[in-house]
């Protein structure tokens, strides 16, 4: 008498448990389509654009960006906010979802940390590229060294930003990987071929499915669980530290923990989203991946609208609120009008308007309505980042030192590569990774369908 | 052969290990890694640490590299008095025809690296001009001329002089003429020694030709008192300066003599002295006006009409009589009222090179008395010499075949000459051509006989810039190329065997040795050396009358104001001045000190013109028939004008100053036989098409922000604080989380005097010079990447039709509360125990969070590597200019951020030096660069724990505040604010 089919099934179509297992191994037992050499293709071009441009980039300095005296942080510190948001849906969906007893994250949440463990190293490469020195960069390791008693500075933002970022990829990636040693063994267990037995046995890590192994399993997924929840939280917010630590206006706000961490999962969800309508479609996938998952992910990101709406009117209510001349100016006349008003209202439009389309029922059941939105919304949320990074930096204090900002080929080609490394990666893990996690779809295939008195 | 063998596997061929396994084994253990390991069903955690061991290490060995090999060369004969890493500081004089300085080189290792005033020399006291900062850099220079040439051909000392000799000879028995044409000469023993050159010859003439002339002032004191000079302005004894067309704090005579007597009479609070009240009509925005308290805009054509008619006021007020005629567009009543009022103690001046005008002036300055105090004909300024009509004349006998051997010295007239055709034409007409010059130039090459000269710091010589007021150059170091000076060469050619400076010495002996009262020359020589200046009593020549006469006639000639078109203003740049120095990578990239723009000349407009015209910055403009210019938008500008930079668009300078900008010499023209440096013309487009200025300031309004805070001496005589009331706010406010840093010993501090600014930028230059700043180019600048880590501000306020100007030198503020120390992850930034804030460039990684987080913006990043690098080939490439290095400030490497250090190195040096002593340091003992080349004193450096250190007392004097003191950064970097003289003089 408790289930009431009021969602609808988790998993439709009334599949077997090894059906299952064969349906979601599809993608990896079988060559892909034509579309997905095309793409692997595309995104390998970009790629190498990006190795080019981290080549130049390192070879000759950060002098071929587009910085300058003033605004030292361009596009390489958008794009870093922008694929750090990026990864916050994996662990989110993990860990929020389980959290809240959302059982239909089952079929999505193994992409989504997928998604997670790409964006987050594609993040990482932008503070190693914008040093100076990268060939330093172990500097800000906190390790004893001969040097004196040199040390990091506890203090700077950056240097928890470096932990918080190591740490949570680190962790996102052991719960990704974790989570995939029954699957892997399971693949391990039904190919015929050598070589693969030989790789998936090694990342299986001798998983036989005894209760211990399941044990241990389980307690470990607690475990990490615990500290992603917490770091899912603390990543962005330490993220905003960097901006919100920093003396200049614009950056100056109290509201930057709360107010990163909420886009991040906006634009985590967001990019969840346009993965798996393409994931459904490619890989006929939609009994797993239902509408009513859509659906669920679409409600949610209305509802993240929304709070993003507050925190943007909060942010220019504070700024005239405070009196302060300097912030005023940033808002109201580098932001709201000025030169940098596209990036403005591009990020209201994208983030707070649009998105409360997904009102409608209609919409959120339409695939080019949720691709066109979920798209939208992550152009948005670079914007807004844009906005935060380089509006503030180009008219502060001085107006001599007043500049404008323009990227350069190189910074667009680094940040295209970033672009082509993340669908490669997602492509690479569609093909030899399984898409769900097999064992947790199984628990759930009873859900939401009809049981037989 | 005997085989020697230590243990079994050794003589069975197994080599083995140090831990006793064979290398065998090893390889078999390495492989099962990968056979067995990977094939297994499971892996184990060996396994796992096996291969991220091994993937790691190989990475290591893969990324070594090696690094360059130098060698340090010891001294095999040491030099007594060098000791490695210590300075010697040799005095000598700047003099290149157009500016002088007396100085003092600082050489490291034999090699001369700054530039500093000599504090003895009272023409500059400490002060230098950003040319002469930037002079040592030309020293080093490979666009110097390396050797001799005949024809283009390298040829040895000997050959050119015995071929020299013998066209010369031949040219005097054939009773053709010799011409010595030179750039001025102030040298007492070069004027000598050229006489006697030309007493050799039958026909002999000396001219010197200035590139921009001051003939008709010299022409026009001729005529009103028999002198032919240019007189020295006391501004110190002045209340009252009305400047015409004279930009005499950037370009004018000699600003780095002017600056300090100007600025010692702009202090509000100087006691028992008036401030100073400065009018000032010009055309175009410069230096001088920027500073004056009023400014008003004429046209050039105007200035006639409104200098008679200030003459005609002051004539009628003092001869009782109303004033009767014609009132011009501006009215002078109250100025004719306040100089009067202060009556002998005004000047009245202008810098237009027009022989009526100048009498005007004279008339003025003589109806006024002021030729008394504030105006010094008597001991006048041997600057400029040079005469438009005798270089008219020689140009002409050249053409006309008079003269048969030219030797030109220190000139480029195939540059600068305005008819450099007519120049060229008439060189063909001579037999022998000698040329001396130092470096390259348009005119080398052009010459039969190329005889390079020694660069200033290489060559011996003397100077009288004011009659009475001697001084020394000597040699710095020793000559680098195969050149000679000038006056070895002179003596060479007349068969004088004496070498230059066993000349200079014997006319020394002769001629000034009796005026001093030390017993025997070699003391007195010793001690002119050492102090680089010698200075005796004239006797004051009968007070000079004025020959009223003259005046009528000027005063009567017709007066056309141009009513239509557009007057063109040709004038010498802050920067780069007649052009002498556009080779010079320092002074190229130093930004016009108002107009913010560099690595171009531009046409400045007004922003009416620029409207009605539809002209924006960056618009190529087509001025006259043939001059295409980029125009620059220049609030300030007077309607109708147009002002365009001399001393760019060369073509044969180097490589840094070629084809950069236009040259418009041969746009100045000649009315009277004085050049005019300017043009009329109807024409003026708008091509429409774009060039890429290089701006290093594109916003130019404060946004009412308190940045230069200012007040008028009204106010300030009720109020010294008024204009700074938020200082005191502030204070009150002042609270902190923290306990409050204690500095025991010293705490520096900077305190800068914004009424004592003018702008002039040799600071700029100076610390440049100091502190191994590295030029970017113009592309770097517009990418607003520009290194200086002082920089000086240009602020307007009020409409662009006429703004007021404000300028503030903007270094690192030194917080003690330092945004940017805080945010550096690996701490490469910090506070020192003595409060600088410090950058440690060895632990920089170069996130830039710093540059973000600094509310000045005053830190630079090296977004390249500037040295060794073909793209940056200024002068950190070649080993020659790198001389220049100093070697007490560490050459920054790509990726890391720097700043100004309130000279480190300097304040290191002092206090060791006090330290070996045994004594305290004295204030303002330590200087650093911006402050010791500061020619108006505005920059005061010291120890803000000694109550009474100058910086001290400055700190707490009413009118300081702290830039951006609302954030709480502490700096320690005070401003003192502008205060504007707005009252006019009463009698």
């Amino acid at each position: 008498m408790y289930n009431k089919n009021i969602r609808g099934p988790l998993v439709e179509g009334n599949k077997t448990l090894s059906q299952i297992s064969k349906e979601i191994l599809n993608p990896m037992e079988t060559t892909p389509g034509l579309w997905w050499y095309i793409a692997f293709g595309i995104s390998l071009i970009a790629a190498l654009f990006g190795f080019y441009a981290i080549y130049i980039t390192v070879s000759q300095g950060i002098g071929t960006w587009g910085v300058n005296n003033s605004v030292g942080w361009g596009w390489e510190i958008v794009n870093f906010v922008w694929w750090i948001g990026i990864g916050h849906a994996g662990t989110a969906f993990s860990i929020f979802l389980l959290i809240l007893r959302q059982k239909w994250r089952t079929s999505i949440n193994r992409a989504a940390e997928a998604m997670t463990v790409i964006a987050v190293m594609c993040a990482a490469l932008f503070p190693a590229l914008h040093m100076g020195r990268v060939w330093l960069a172990f500097y800000i390791f906190p390790y004893p060294n001969t040097r004196g008693p040199l040390w990091v500075n506890f203090n700077s933002p950056l240097f928890w930003d470096f932990i918080a970022i190591t740490a949570y990829l680190l962790i996102s990636f052991s719960f990704w990987y974790l989570g995939m040693l029954p699957d892997f063994a399971t693949i391990r267990d039904r190919t015929t071929s050598k070589i693969k037995k030989a790789i998936y046995g090694f990342f299986g890590m001798g998983w036989t499915g005894s209760s211990h192994h399941w044990i241990r399993f389980e307690s470990l997924s607690f475990i990490l669980g615990g500290i992603a929840a917490v770091l899912v939280v603390s990543v962005h917010s330490i993220v905003s530290t960097d901006f919100a630590v920093g003396i200049i206006p614009g950056w100056h706000a109290t509201l930057f923990p709360p107010y990163f961490v909420v886009g991040a999962i906006f634009s985590g969800f967001a990019m969840v989203m346009t993965l798996m309508v393409f994931v459904r479609k490619m890989y006929s996938l939609t009994d797993y991946i239902t509408d009513n998952h859509m659906d669920a992910i679409a409600r949610i990101l209305v509802f993240i609208s929304l709070i993003m709406g507050t925190a943007y009117s909060t942010e220019v209510f504070v700024a005239w609120y405070s009196g302060n001349e300097y912030e005023m100016f940033t808002f109201f006349r580098n932001r709201i009008t000025g030169d940098y008003t596209v990036q403005f209202w591009g990020m209201i439009i994208c983030n707070a308007l649009i998105p409360q389309l997904f009102w409608f029922k209609k919409i959120r059941r339409s695939w080019i309505g949720l691709l066109i939105i979920s798209l939208i919304i992550n152009l948005g949320m670079w914007y807004e980042r844009f906005n935060i990074v380089v509006t503030s930096l180009s008219k502060d204090y001085l107006p001599s030192n007043w500049v404008s900002y323009n990227p350069t080929y190189i910074e667009i080609g680094v940040y295209a590569g970033t672009l082509g490394l993340f669908l490669a990666g997602i492509l690479l893990f569609f093909r030899y990774i399984p898409i769900m996690a097999i064992s947790e779809v199984k628990s759930v295939v009873n859900i939401g369908t009809k049981v037989e008195d | 052969m005997k085989k020697y063998w230590k243990s079994v596997e050794e003589f069975h061929g197994i080599t083995v290990g140090d831990n006793g396994i064979s290398e065998e084994k090893h390889k078999e253990e390495f492989l099962e890694l990968f056979e067995n390991g990977l094939l297994r069903k499971t892996s184990s955690r060996r396994d796992f640490f096996k291969i991220f061991g091994f993937s790691l290490s190989s990475a290591a060995l893969a990324a070594s590299c090696k690094r360059p090999v130098q060698n340090a060369i010891p001294y095999v004969n040491h030099p007594p008095e060098i000791t490695p890493g210590k300075s010697l500081y040799y005095a000598t004089s700047f003099f290149d025809g157009h500016e002088y300085s007396g100085i003092l080189v600082k050489t490291r290792d034999g090699r001369p690296v700054k530039i500093e005033g000599n504090a003895l020399s009272s023409f500059n006291n400490e002060g230098t001009s950003a040319r002469v900062q930037a002079s040592v850099l030309s020293l080093y220079d490979d666009a110097r001329l390396k050797l001799p040439t005949v024809d283009n051909l390298p040829v040895n000392w000997d050959t050119l002089d015995e071929q020299v000799i013998k066209d010369l000879s031949g040219i005097n028995s054939e009773d053709g003429e010799i011409v010595l044409l030179t750039s001025t000469i102030n040298s007492p023993s070069t004027i000598k020694l050229i006489n006697e050159f030309g007493t050799r010859f039958k026909k002999f003439r000396w001219v010197q030709y200035d590139t921009v002339s001051y003939s008709a002032i010299l022409e026009a004191n001729l005529i009103c008192f028999g002198k032919a000079a240019i007189p020295d302005y006391h501004f110190q004894n002045a209340g009252y300066v009305v400047s015409v067309n004279a930009d005499f704090l950037g370009t004018w005579v000699s600003p780095v003599h002017f600056i300090p007597k100007y600025t010692s009479r702009r202090k509000p609070d100087s006691p028992g002295q008036e401030m100073l009240r400065h009018i000032h009509f010009e055309s175009g925005m410069s230096l001088t006006g920027s500073n004056a308290d009023k400014r008003i805009k004429i046209r050039p054509s105007e200035e006639k009409q409104l200098l008679t008619e200030l003459y005609n006021r002051i004539a009628a007020r003092q001869s009782g009589k109303e004033f009767q005629g014609s009132a011009g567009r501006y009215d002078v009543s109250e100025i004719t009222e306040s100089l009067i009022s202060s009556k002998g103690k005004s000047i009245v001046l202008s810098g237009t090179n027009n022989v009526e005008i100048q009498l005007l002036i004279n008339g003025i300055n003589s109806l006024l008395g002021n030729y008394a105090d504030c105006i010094d004909l008597n001991r006048n300024l041997n600057i400029a010499s040079g005469i438009d009509s005798r270089v008219e004349e020689l140009v002409n006998d050249l053409n006309e075949g008079k003269v048969k051997a030219l030797l030109m010295y220190n000139v480029n007239p195939v540059y600068d000459y305005p008819g450099s055709g007519n120049f060229l034409a008439g060189l063909k007409n001579t037999v022998v051509t000698v040329n001396m010059a130092c470096s390259l130039n348009e005119t080398v090459g052009k010459a039969k006989y190329e005889s390079p000269v020694h660069h200033y710091l290489e060559s011996w010589n003397d100077a009288e810039i004011i009659p009475g007021q001697l001084s020394l150059a000597q040699p710095c170091i020793n000559p680098l190329f195969d050149t000679r000076s000038f006056q070895e060469s002179l003596l060479k050619w007349s068969g004088n065997s004496l070498s230059w400076h066993d000349y200079l010495m014997a006319n020394w002996e002769k001629e000034f040795f009796q005026k001093s009262d030390l017993p025997d020359f070699r003391k007195f020589w010793e001690v002119c050396l050492g102090n680089g200046v010698f200075s005796y009593n004239i006797s004051d020549s009968k007070p000079v009358s004025f020959n009223k006469e003259v005046l009528s006639a000027s005063i009567n000639s017709k007066v056309s104001v141009g009513t239509y078109g557009f007057e063109v203003i040709l004038y010498e740049s802050v920067a780069l001045g007649t052009g002498l120095y556009a080779n010079n990578p320092w002074l190229m990239e130093l930004p016009d000190p108002v107009s913010r723009h560099c690595w171009d000349n531009v046409a400045a407009v007004s922003p009416a013109d620029a409207e009605k015209l539809g002209i924006i910055t960056g618009h190529l403009i087509k001025i006259g028939e043939n001059l295409v210019i980029p125009a620059f938008i220049q609030p300030g500008q007077a309607e109708g004008t147009v002002s365009i930079a001399l001393g760019y668009g060369h073509t044969n300078s180097g490589p840094v100053g070629d084809n950069i900008g236009v040259n418009v010499y041969p746009f100045v023209g000649l009315i009277g036989g004085t050049r005019v440096y300017g043009f009329t013309t109807g024409k003026l487009e708008n091509t429409l098409k774009q060039s890429q200025l290089a701006l290093t300031q594109v916003h130019h309004s404060m946004e009412g922000r308190p940045i230069v805070r200012e007040t008028v001496l009204s106010r300030y005589r009720s109020n010294p604080s008024s204009g700074n009331e938020l200082h005191e706010e502030y204070e009150l406010k002042h609270r902190t989380l923290y306990p409050e840093v204690n500095y025991d010993g010293f705490h520096w501090g900077l305190a800068i005097d914004l009424n004592s600014c003018v702008g002039c930028n040799s600071c700029v230059i100076a610390c440049q010079a100091e502190n191994n700043i590295p030029v970017v180019g113009k592309a770097e600048v517009r990418n607003r990447r520009i290194m200086h880590w002082i920089k000086i501000d240009r602020y307007y306020s009020e409409t662009p039709d006429n703004p007021k100007v404000y300028f503030q030198p903007l270094t690192c503020q030194h917080c003690d509360n330092a945004p940017c120390e805080n945010v550096c992850p690996v701490s490469a930034t910090n506070h020192s125990s003595e409060g600088l804030n410090q950058m440690t460039y060895n632990r920089c990684i170069g996130t830039k969070y710093c540059i973000n987080n600094c509310p000045y913006k005053v830190r630079r990043f090296n977004w390249f590597r500037y040295t060794n690098n073909k793209a940056f080939d200024f002068n950190t490439v070649s080993d020659l200019g790198k001389m220049v290095l100093n070697p007490d400030v560490t050459v920054r490497e790509r990726g890391v951020v720097e700043k100004c250090s309130f000279c480190v190195q300097r304040i290191q040096e002092k206090k060791l030096l006090a330290k070996l002593e045994n004594r305290t340091l004295k204030d303002n003992e330590i200087k650093t660069a911006c402050m010791q080349a500061c020619p108006s004193g505005a920059i005061v450096f010291g120890n803000l724990k000694d109550r009474n250190s100058e910086v001290s007392k400055l700190f707490q004097n009413p009118r300081n505040y702290h830039l951006l003191e609302e954030l709480h950064t502490l700096p320690s970097v005070g401003y003192l604010t502008k205060v504007w003289n707005d009252e006019e003089k009463k009698s």
